[in-house]
């Protein structure tokens, strides 16, 4: 139901936005072309992340994942892009399973991460918020 | 059927209104499905502030200004704290010589020519959104038709049609007109006899033939029947040549496209209903009217670090952020506004449940381009006047203004209003690279588009330092667990903005969230 809901806020977008979202579009294919880990994080992350994922500075800057020793355990990582928290949007509707596991993977192997154990998509389903009904 | 449940309805609704007074009927109504999406009820009726109380209100969006213009009504000394260096919040205007900042430091400059603007948030009014226009009223904004349904602009899939655009006429009509068919024919094929009695089988197809345009045979065709909705190819004219010719009706599987049927069901949204309007000038017309009637109250550049309480007050820490001077508000009560991204890395004194609210209610962003062009070739070239364009692309939509008709000279156009994935990958690229994305985009409508570009800008809201994203984004599961955590009293403190709405990214849920959180913490102070 959820990819069914994505899927009518993409047809109705500028028009209708669901009740939830208010007069906000929500245009945005969920999945709509296979996407790098790498691709997914210069696309979308790296606007708030950073380049070098640094982080961001001011009053709502997005902490840095660069050694961020956080990222260690791949459930807070896939709960934080999935459900997003304090100022992190949640990205479950957005990114398909593949693209939430590639790029999890990816900040996980990079900039001063090295944590080699894999996320799998099975990983993003099991954490995933339950669909709207 | 419908028609014979009215009249009793509305006899119902008279008796209930007569017994039990307007709230009565406000409540019977919503009960039957009848009432505005609003709770409006009238301005909040706020008295007998206890003598020296006073409100820190914090962040002078629309909620909070409302929050401070009643509370002093009521009696209560009132101050605003404000961390940009105008009032308004979301409701925001940018126009000719503006800068716009982002948190990686990036600076636009705007350069539309003077009179144009581009409202990088919230734009338009539904008719029943009625909190709003009361204000507006009061405040002496001036309103104008905002056009949201204008069946002459295009709709354009990378999936039908071969890509071209069509009008929104077009598509529309041999929608409907391809469903209608097909309806009659199951109708006739027998495969509704369990569902439809014979009487209105009958009168289900004749309305198929109206609605649809059907032919004789209950078809959908090529006619100058359908093509008094969808068009001509060459319309009715005067005198010699004046016979019209009809227009080609399209597949029934291009309509499919959910780009198509989407766009069209979408018009009956509540909230894309016509009418809707706009401030005249710019949608910040509003903000500026709220200022006016608080001024002296709203302490501009003012970057709250801290909110606590006792038993004997508020106290908010804050850093002037020209000067970097801290200093520290007090009051009897608080009201905060701030967004939740900003206000959730901010300590606040609260309980466990609501900072959890706080932390756990995330908001999604989007991103608005205006393009200035050198004429209104849309309006000239294509007679489009107001309204919008879709696309699957992920500029969203190229919108039309709703003013100025038929003025020489520079007009802006929205050229993007990207959300949900594409809200992010807009963020990510420069200003310059995201106007050229929607001039690359948007050509697919108009090829007149770089002949007549002249200058532009790009809001992402991800990158706007004071809220680095656009609004909440409630889900069932969220509003289960926090929403009522979110929304109450807690001591002296309460929250306030669309975020405490069930509403979403509406004005409206600016000013009736924080209506009714100023009548709780009046209640409560009174109670005290």
């Amino acid at each position: 139901m959820r990819r069914a809901l994505a899927f009518v806020l993409l047809a109705t977008a500028g028009a209708a936005a669901a009740q939830s979202l208010g007069d906000t579009t929500s245009n945005g294919s969920p999945g709509a072309a296979t996407t790098s880990g790498e691709q997914t994080y210069r696309e979308i992350c790296q606007a708030c992340h950073m380049a070098e994922a640094q982080g961001g500075t001011g009053p709502g800057a997005a902490p840095a994942l660069a050694a961020n020793p956080r990222l260690g355990d791949p459930d807070y990582v896939l709960t934080r892009i999935l459900r997003g928290r304090a100022g992190m949007p949640a990205f479950a509707e957005l990114l398909t399973a593949e693209q939430t596991a590639d790029v999890a993977n990816y900040v996980r192997t990079h900039f001063g991460n090295a944590y080699s154990t894999p996320i799998t998509t099975a990983d993003v389903k099991r954490l995933a918020p339950p669909p709207e009904s | 059927m419908i028609e014979f449940e009215q009249p009793s309805r509305r006899e119902l609704l008279t008796a209930i209104g007569k017994a039990g007074g307007a709230v009565a009927l406000y409540q019977a109504m919503t009960a039957l499905g009848h009432a505005a999406p609003t709770q409006f009820a009238g301005p909040p009726k706020l008295s007998g502030a206890r003598p020296g109380a006073s409100v820190v209100v914090l962040g002078s969006g629309l909620a909070g200004m409302v929050a401070a213009l009643e509370l002093q009504k009521a009696g209560y000394k009132v101050q605003i704290l404000e961390f940009q260096d105008r009032p308004g919040g979301r409701n925001y205007t940018v126009r000719g010589g503006d800068v716009i900042k982002e948190t990686d430091g990036t600076v636009q400059k705007v350069q539309f020519a003077p009179g144009n603007y581009l409202n990088p948030g919230p734009w338009r009014i539904p008719f029943h959104h009625q909190a709003l226009l009361h204000y507006c009223s009061e405040l002496g904004v001036a309103l104008e038709p905002f056009v949201q349904i204008n069946l002459n602009g295009y709709i354009h899939s990378d999936k039908a049609y071969g890509g071209v655009p069509q009008r929104i006429a077009e598509v529309g009509v041999d929608y409907k007109g391809h469903v209608a068919e097909l309806l009659a024919k199951a109708v006739n094929k027998g495969a509704l006899d369990d569902t439809v009695t014979a009487e209105d089988k009958a009168r289900l197809l004749e309305a198929m033939r109206g609605w649809g345009l059907l032919d004789k045979n209950m078809a959908y065709t090529t006619s100058l029947q359908t093509s008094a909705q969808r068009g001509y190819d060459r319309p009715p004219g005067g005198g010699v040549n004046g016979a019209p010719t009809p227009s080609q009706i399209a597949s029934l599987s291009d309509t499919l496209d959910p780009r198509v049927w989407g766009t069209v069901s979408g018009f009956f949204s509540r909230t894309m209903q016509q009418t809707m309007f706009q401030p005249v000038g710019g949608v910040d017309m509003i903000g500026k009217a709220f200022a006016r009637k608080l001024a002296g109250l709203i302490r501009l550049n003012a970057r709250v670090t801290k909110i606590a309480q006792d038993d004997a007050g508020v106290t908010v820490d804050y850093v002037d952020t020209v000067t970097g001077k801290a200093s520290v508000a007090k009051a009897s009560y608080c009201v905060c506004t701030i967004p939740l991204p900003l206000l959730s890395q901010i300590e606040v004194q609260v309980s466990a449940p609501k900072q959890a609210a706080i932390k756990s209610l995330p908001y999604h962003s989007s991103c608005k381009v205006g393009l200035e062009m050198k004429r209104r070739f849309w309006e000239q070239d294509e007679a489009i006047f107001g309204g919008h364009s879709f696309t699957t692309q992920p500029i969203g939509e190229v919108g039309y203004p709703s003013t100025g008709f038929f003025k020489p000279g520079p007009a802006v156009l929205l050229g993007a209003y990207a959300g949900g994935a594409n809200a992010y990958t807009f963020a990510a690229m420069t200003p310059a690279q995201r106007i050229e994305t929607a001039l690359k985009q948007g050509s697919v409508f108009h090829k007149q588009y770089r002949q007549e570009f002249s200058n532009g800008v790009a809001v992402a809201w991800t990158k706007l330092p004071w809220i680095t994203s656009c609004a909440s984004t409630w889900s069932e599961d969220l509003r289960r667990e926090h929403y009522q955590n979110l929304v109450s009293v807690d001591g002296r403190i309460v929250l306030a903005g669309e975020h405490c709405s069930y509403i979403g990214a509406w004005m409206e849920a600016s000013l009736l969230s924080a209506i009714d959180a100023i009548t709780r913490l009046h209640q409560r102070a009174l109670a005290a």
